[in-house]
């Protein structure tokens, strides 16, 4: 048989049938989808067509619903579930819940926070799946080996009712990642390192793999942080061969397999990995050692630089990347030319499904151990999960934040897209742990600065964007 | 969904790279369960200001894009999140048609679903319409059934996959096509389980 990528494999053996009779890259299938996440915005309008059609779910175990995007996150879970437009939201996912036998977890269940860290460590997320949510940074279980991608509500609608999407098979492209990871560089880094240098559509089209010693060298939360934010130089899909780490990461989870049957997988999951001839549309090296901590300075994900460096001027820049630098500099209300080190900030935030983790909350709290907030600044954590907050606490890491003056708060999405009550006030800045920094993403005129969430605590503890190599080498 | 055959209407020139759709359709206005009032939304913060007022510099807020059938897009339009209330935004505006370099793939196949038509044309040819076009946006004529744009006395060919164009024309009910394909579903699926019976669901602690 001919060489096929890890993509190819994955795609081919959840093919129902062609739709057209073309192959390869642009070619129409019907792909079976074994799992799916739903959230209380994006799915609606999707139980509603269903209603109206008179439709059942094909496969409603398939499916887990969790309340995620709207709901606050005071820490004072059971008094606020937000305002009357949340409440009818969460109100109508729990009757889909009820009504199509899904299961769903609201508000208030201990198993609650961001759909994206919550499948992972319910051991949920296996070798091998595809996965398509209504939400574009399902992308993140490629950390496992698995195919996860975005979808609209139209198509969540089409998944519930036929338990398959219809599906153009993406190009491929390989991101090989040679060398180390520097102390103090992280995850983050290395995947806003790549969206910087192809583009903010660099990988529009394409099913990104990536490999190399400084992926193997990740935890598998890391891994999540690289596939979760790879959406952002357009790729659908995102991912990573799984190995030792990955089985090790699912086994004893609630609802991982038995043992005996994690034993029956793992000779199927080893072979999930590129053969070593596979040919891939586009290939990208990128060198870990160069890579140095980085920030945003625009309102693309793109827009971003070593934070050793200093604010672009539009004029130096490709002409056609020209106008919309000079539009996002003024957005962002920045001077060519000023070092990012001297940007003040008002708002700290480290949240979201790319980096809420435990292991990002260390880091975050590593920093911040003997030192305060600075005057003036607003800072608030909102970890990804219930479960995280519980494991954060059971380590004292809650005490980190609030002794240095963070607001620790419960999990949702909170002011990574302000659906709830956290949000910027225009013209605020914010050093944000998240993946978007669109305009108005954070609060309408808001500002924000994309980076890791040691990154985020050090530029809290600072007032300015900051080096966190500057603040850690005693701790690390 | 509405079939697209052949529109003519205003286009508007709108070349910004990567409006992603949080700016499309801000998210103030995903705080409904059904598909409505989001013509309201459309491009919200670039129509109105803080106060409410209209910023009379933006495109569609001059005389005559009232009435935009087409946006005239930049590279890799629609970027960002999933939310599919982008296009029915648009469509509610009563935006037929993009036509663009690239669009995001999310953006895209929600586009296909609702019968938002995307028009990919060449950097030679977008060039050449958007002189057609102007800068305060002129009508034209979208032909799905001949595939092309015309301009005044510019007439431009585009691609389209095939079945997206059927789709289009049909305005086609996509899930009960598949349901059609009820009995392959069901042996996929029992041949599929018989292999991985890992993924059976494990037993919660
Ligand atoms: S945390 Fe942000 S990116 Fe992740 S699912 Fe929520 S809104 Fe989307």
């Amino acid at each position: 048989m001919r060489s096929r990528t890890l993509y190819d494999k994955i795609i081919d053996r959840h093919k129902i049938q062609a739709l057209d009779d073309r192959a390869g890259p642009g070619s129409q299938l019907l792909l079976y989808v074994d799992r799916t996440v739903l959230n209380e915005y994006t799915s609606p309008q999707a139980f509603t067509g269903l209603r109206d059609a008179g439709r059942g779910v094909w496969r409603a175990e398939a499916a887990l619903g969790v309340v995620d995007h709207v709901n606050s996150t005071a820490p004072d879970r059971g008094a606020s579930v937000g305002d009357a437009d949340a409440q009818r939201q969460i109100a109508y996912f729990a009757e889909n819940g009820r009504d199509f036998g899904i299961e769903m977890f609201d508000v208030l269940d201990p198993r609650q926070g961001i759909e994206h860290v919550v499948l992972p460590e319910l051991g949920w997320v296996l070798p091998g799946l595809v996965i398509a949510a209504g939400d574009s940074h399902t992308a993140t279980y490629g950390a496992f080996g698995t195919v996860g991608f975005g979808i609209g509500t139209s198509d969540i609608e089409h998944l519930l009712a036929t338990q398959t999407v219809t599906y153009t098979r993406l190009k491929t492209m390989r991101v090989r990642v040679v060398g180390d990871l520097p102390l103090g560089v992280t995850a983050k880094d290395l995947v806003m390192a790549l969206i910087r240098k192809i583009g903010a559509d660099g990988a529009a089209g394409h099913a990104l793999e990536f490999v190399g010693e400084a992926i193997g060298a990740l935890d598998v939360e890391g891994r999540m942080t690289i596939c979760n934010m790879s959406v952002e130089c357009g790729a659908r899909v995102a991912l990573m061969a799984p190995d030792d780490k990955v089985f090790d990461y699912i086994a004893g989870r609630s609802r991982a397999p038995s043992t005996e049957m994690l034993e029956r997988a793992k000779p199927v999951w080893r072979a999930l990995a590129s053969d070593p001839d596979a040919v891939f549309d586009r290939e990208v090296d990128l060198c870990a050692g160069e890579i140095a901590p980085m920030v945003t300075w625009g309102t693309s994900p793109d827009q971003s630089g070593a934070i050793d460096d200093a604010v672009p001027d539009p004029a130096c820049l490709p002409a056609d990347r020209r106008g919309d630098a000079a539009r996002a500099l003024d957005y962002m209300g920045l001077e060519p030319g000023t070092r990012y080190e001297d940007i003040a900030i008002d708002r700290a935030f480290i949240g979201s499904c790319t980096n809420a983790r435990l292991d990002d909350l260390r880091a975050a709290a590593r920093i911040l151990r003997g030192r305060s907030v600075a005057p003036g600044v607003r800072a608030m954590v909102s970890p990804g999960s219930s479960s995280v907050r519980r494991a954060a606490e059971a380590e004292g890491l809650d005490r980190a934040f609030i002794e240095a003056g963070f607001e620790w708060r419960q999990s949702g999405c909170s002011m990574c897209l302000a659906m709830n009550d956290d949000v910027l006030a225009p013209g605020e800045r914010c050093a944000s742990s998240t993946n978007r920094n669109f305009e108005g993403r954070q609060g309408s005129g808001g500002r924000t600065h994309l980076m890791s969430p040691a990154m985020v605590a050090a530029a809290a503890v600072t007032g300015r964007l900051a080096d966190v190599r500057a603040l850690a080498t005693r701790e690390m | 969904m509405e079939k697209f055959l052949s529109v003519t209407g205003l286009a508007a020139p709108m070349p910004a790279a990567n409006v992603d759709t949080d700016v499309i359709m801000p998210k103030v206005f995903l705080k409904g369960i059904d598909r409505s009032g989001l013509a309201r939304g459309l491009f919200h913060d670039l129509r109105f200001d803080a106060q409410g007022g209209t910023r009379t510099d933006f495109i569609l807020n001059r005389a005559p894009m009232q009435n935009v059938r087409f946006l005239l897009t930049g590279p890799n339009f629609g970027c960002g999140s999933s939310r599919e209330h982008a296009v029915w935004g648009l469509l509610q505006y009563g935006i037929r048609a993009l036509i663009g370099s690239t669009f995001a793939g999310i953006f895209a196949d929600n586009a296909a679903n609702n019968g938002l038509l995307l028009v990919t044309l060449g950097d030679d040819e977008r060039a050449r319409l958007a002189r057609a076009v102007g800068p305060d946006g002129t009508e034209i004529t979208v032909d799905l059934a001949t595939q092309t744009v015309t301009c005044g006395g510019l007439c431009l060919d585009f691609g389209i996959e095939p079945s997206r164009r059927q789709a289009l024309m049909e305005g086609r009910d996509k899930i009960a096509t598949t349901l059609q394909m009820k009995e392959r579903i069901r042996d996929f699926e029992a041949a599929y389980f018989a292999e991985a019976p890992w993924l059976a669901r494990g037993g919660e602690a």
